[in-house]
């Protein structure tokens, strides 16, 4: 942060309000937004989907979509009011001051061009001709820490990793060396590790280039990593704003609270406390029209928030709060709607049969020279009631593992799957109905698994038919059971997907897999399209029908604070190999295979401490030529000898179970910081 | 506009479902009723199907009864659009004409739409061979000459009314199995599909209960613009003599039956029935163009 004062802020928001116009209707979507960005400042912008924080991000550059307009406020770049710049003074604008990076980078990629040609356009419209507008493209990539730019500059975008392609639009968003660089959920959909990697990124840019940065996230750890100031955005309002460090340790609104009482910290586990939620549903754009707008679900509103709406309060080192009781936050009630579930004991099931055992799983598409081994010799074993994590990268094959599970793909001949004891024939037609009804799933995109066009009712009575084998007045009996064990009511029933909340959709798939009193659920990354606060409803949601019911889950995640809420086994996978299994407390606690504990260490935290990160280097090796001997040595930080590269490690267990893949002794191997406990 | 939510339906548990739900189906009807290539093309479709169903009650004359001592008279005061040959009204006969191809080309489009969507949600379901198989089937078929095949198959069967229907319908099928398999193609990887498989569903109830419904809006598409196809070729084939047989005062039939005389000057028997052809193939194509336009939005 240099001197703030001296000179006009790189981006200043005054009092900005935004609607879209919505059948012949005005609906607000911002509502008197503030706030301003000093040179080389990194200012957070957090909030939940539909809170409008890229609303803000177009409305800065003048590309609001048809039906947006500016109904208030200013919005200043450099001191310039970007509603008063004509076209060329705005093309300039955009061309030079302001550059953005959206969150999908395949997207923001040109398919047909080669890396180079898109990034020497950039130079190109600046002004340097062919040659020198390459040499500089070229140099660019080097900035971003791409190494071999000069073969980079040869590829297409989809020849690229997803980590690949977001540090090019990177270095094609600071070519034109821009004061303000907008980053919009720029990590969102990439791996932890890769995630981490272009957060450092982003932070020693910024040093480099001095850029001022907007970035926008609902990744609370990603902001608290990265960002001098933060604003929480609620329901297009600014509800907080302060120095980063200090609110997220004492955060003075309620909403903040409640965002940061939702995340799975360390240490808490669903045998111990359940996860807080925010209660009720944000408010439909423009409903509230007096008041607070945090009001409704608010823990603290009372008469005077129902009807004044809150003044910005000046809170001094730069805080500003948007609550009439900012000054008692701390006795914000807990929102706890259940007493402590009685925890399954592990040692009652130990002995018993496994709900599900692997043995020798692999599976291979394609054919020699061009096999890809989606999976390698996966062995398994989940007890009933109980949670088994899978933790892995994209390309692991944690989806692969899931699908052969659910008979979807037939995996290679050699293994075995075994549910309960009894063999799980390859094909899910061969299953028996008792085995289908046993194991069910619930998908990662509710929008992707439920059917659009079909009501609530049907979509929860059909599977009540096919697995409960229920019909009649006994089948409304048993959806309207399922529906207020997922929390939700009659009222629900004739509605459509589409008519429902994200969090709302999760909770109809998930009473669908419990319609016949499943014994194995498969949570395929179960809240990773949800909001932080959604997230935390579906999790003790998950929770709560394991206690009750004593279901298993294989869980498949690649947020670590979900897998230790939940887990109590965690099994690693990396290129389809199992690297590390056991328990959850022994995988988390260490010692580590050194690709856990790079996992571990990539999973930003909202203290903001970064120190002992451990950086993987490289790419994930591809799956047709996957490296020799360990497959985790091109990246491996611990890689100490050839016999790495040339031989496979043991999978050595120890005594609670807990297996390492890896050729250095355990004693040797890395463990967690303190700041895991279990 | 990706994230700017406001657009999408805002997140509301509290808005009761049904309303909303109809709130979609007023919506489409309210793009529809103000567009205003829906309205003439709708208008178009009703007057044709009103004289279709009530003109032979309405007409001034017998559509049918000859006229020995008036053959082609020009039109006048008595006969508004002339007589032909055999001193039938033109008038009449255009108004009543309308009914043999409002009946066979919405025939022919129903089988050729459910034939193609069976044959698409077929192929794009299993993949594979099933699907490489009739695949090439259906592009040998669509690379021939669509009134050529209908006329071979006509030629082999002999002209009937419902062989011209099934004759057409299944030369249209392989274009709408084009598009069904397409769209099945992206609902396919949905996991809902996979959703239903887990559960044991069979692939009928997947097709047809789970995949169907949502791939509706292109096959309603697509059904309207074969329609407009089927009476060109119906009346193609009338023209041809292969189509509706005579005395029908269909219009293929009657241009077919009278443009040998057009080079004597008398255009009357021939230009009323062109009209109607082309008016009443424009005005499906306006209802299509409009519904597509709407069911995208």
């Amino acid at each position: 942060m240099t001197d703030v004062t001296v000179s006009p802020p790189v981006l200043e928001l005054r009092d900005v309000s935004v609607c879209y116009r919505i059948r012949g209707r005005a609906v607000p979507v911002l509502s008197r937004v503030s706030l301003s960005l000093g040179k080389g400042e990194v200012y957070g912008l957090v909030g939940e989907s539909g809170s409008g924080k890229s609303t803000v991000a177009l409305a800065v550059q003048r590309v609001l979509p048809s039906n947006g307009y500016v109904s208030g406020g200013q919005a200043l770049v450099n001191g310039r009011d970007v509603a008063t710049l004509d076209r060329a003074a705005l093309r300039q604008m955009r061309a030079r001051d302001v550059a953005m990076v959206f969150q999908d980078p395949g997207r923001a990629l040109n398919p047909s061009l080669t890396i180079g040609r898109q990034l020497a356009e950039v130079f190109e419209i600046l002004g340097s001709a062919g040659g020198e507008a390459l040499r500089r493209a070229e140099a660019m990539l080097e900035r971003v820490r791409i190494s071999a730019p000069a073969r980079v500059m040869e590829r297409y975008p989809h020849q690229l990793s997803g980590g690949m392609q977001q540090r090019v639009v990177i270095a094609m968003a600071l070519a034109k060396d821009p004061s303000l660089l907008i980053l919009d959920e720029p990590t969102t959909g990439l791996d932890a590790t890769i995630e981490a990697e272009i957060l450092d990124l982003v932070d020693t840019l910024r040093r480099e280039f001095g850029a001022s940065i907007l970035f926008i996230s609902h990744n609370l750890g990603a902001i608290a990593g990265l960002c001098d100031r933060v604003g929480v955005l609620y329901a297009g309002r600014l509800v907080e704003e302060g120095p980063v460090r200090p609110l997220f340790r004492a955060p003075r609104h309620p909403y903040t609270v409640g965002l940061l009482r939702c995340l799975p910290r360390p240490g808490l586990r669903k045998s111990l406390a359940p996860l807080d939620t925010i209660p009720g549903f944000p408010p439909a754009p423009g409903s509230i029209t007096a008041g607070c707008v945090f009001a409704p679900r608010c823990g603290l509103a009372d008469e005077t928030c129902r009807t004044v709406d809150p003044p910005q309060v000046e809170l001094g080192e730069g805080r500003v709060s948007r609550c009439h009781h900012h000054d008692r936050i701390g006795s914000l009630p807990h929102e706890v709607v259940r007493p402590l579930p009685t925890a399954p004991q592990p040692a009652e099931h130990a002995a018993g049969t496994p709900v599900l055992e692997l043995a020798s799983l692999s599976k291979t598409y394609g054919a020699a020279p061009y096999a890809v081994h989606a999976l390698r010799d996966v062995s398994l074993r989940l007890m009933p009631g109980q949670t088994l994590g899978l933790v892995g990268e994209s390309g692991s094959g944690k989806s692969t593992l899931a699908h052969a599970l659910l008979g979807l793909i037939a995996p290679d001949a050699g293994g075995r799957m075994a549910l309960d004891g009894a063999t799980l024939a390859p094909e899910v037609r061969r299953r028996s109905p008792e085995q289908i009804k046993t194991l069910q799933i619930v998908f990662q995109n509710p929008d992707s698994a439920l059917n659009r066009s079909h009501t609530v009712r049907r979509l929860i009575g059909r599977a009540v038919t096919r697995l409960g084998g229920l019909a009649g007045a006994l089948r409304e009996a048993q959806v309207t059971r399922l529906l207020e064990a997922v929390r939700l009511t009659a009222r629900q029933l004739a509605a459509r997907p589409r008519q429902l909340s994200g969090g709302m959709k999760q909770r109809v798939a998930v009473a669908r897999a419990f319609a016949g009193n499943p014994r194995l659920v498969v949570c395929d990354e179960p809240t990773s399209a949800l909001d932080v606060s959604v997230q935390a409803a579906i999790l003790n949601l998950l929770a709560d029908l394991q206690a009750e019911r004593q279901v298993a889950y294989l869980l498949i995640s690649h947020d670590l604070g979900v897998v230790r809420y939940l887990s109590d086994a965690i099994a690693v996978l990396y290129l389809g190999r199992l690297l590390e299994v056991g328990p959850a407390a022994n995988v988390l606690d260490g010692p580590h295979h050194p690709y856990t504990e790079a996992l571990l260490s990539a999973a930003p935290s909202v203290t903001g401490e970064r120190s002992g990160r451990i950086r993987l280097t490289g790419a994930i090796p591809s799956g047709i030529n996957p490296p020799s001997g360990c497959l985790f040595h091109t990246r491996c930080p611990r890689r100490f000898g050839p016999i790495c590269e040339t031989e496979e490690p043991p999978f050595v267990a120890d005594a609670a179970g807990h297996a390492i893949r890896c050729h250095l002794p355990r004693e040797k191997l890395g463990r967690s910081m303190a700041a895991m406990p279990a | 506009m990706t994230d700017t939510v406001p657009l999408a339906e805002p997140s509301l548990p509290v808005v009761p479902a049904p309303a909303r739900a109809e709130g979609r189906g007023r919506g489409i009807v309210g793009v529809l009723l103000r567009s205003p290539g829906f309205l003439v093309g709708a208008l178009i479709l009703l007057f044709w199907t009103t004289c279709a169903l009530f003109a032979p009650s309405f007409v001034p004359y017998d559509p049918y009864a000859d006229d020995l001592l008036n053959t082609l008279v020009p039109p006048s005061v008595e006969h508004w659009f002339g007589t032909d040959q055999l001193g039938r009204d033109v008038f009449s006969r255009v108004l009543v004409g309308a009914r043999d191809i409002l009946t066979i080309a919405p025939l022919a489009t129903i089988v050729g739409t459910v034939a193609g969507t069976a044959i698409g949600l077929i192929t794009g379901y299993f993949g594979g061979w099933v699907d490489a198989v009739i695949g090439r089937l259906l592009e040998v078929m669509l690379s021939l000459p669509l009134i050529i095949v209908a006329l071979l198959v006509l030629v082999a069967l002999g002209p009937s009314t419902p062989t011209v229907v099934v004759v057409v319908g299944l030369v249209f099928a392989p274009l709408v199995a084009r598009t069904v398999r397409a769209a099945v193609l992206t609902e396919r990887h949905l996991d809902y599909v996979a959703a239903a498989a887990v559960r044991g569903e069979g692939a009928f109830y997947i097709m047809v209960a789970e995949i169907l419904p949502n791939i509706l809006p292109p096959i309603i598409v697509e059904a309207t613009v074969r329609l407009g196809y089927a009476i060109f070729t119906i009346a193609s084939l009338s023209f041809l003599g292969f189509g509706v047989q005579p005395p029908s005062p269909d219009w293929g039939l009657s241009i077919a039956e009278n443009y040998g005389v057009l080079v004597g000057g008398y255009w009357w028997t021939v230009v009323f029935d062109t009209i109607a052809t082309a008016s009443l193939i424009v005005g499906v194509n306006l209802v299509a163009e409009s519904l597509q336009r709407a069911l995208a939005e």
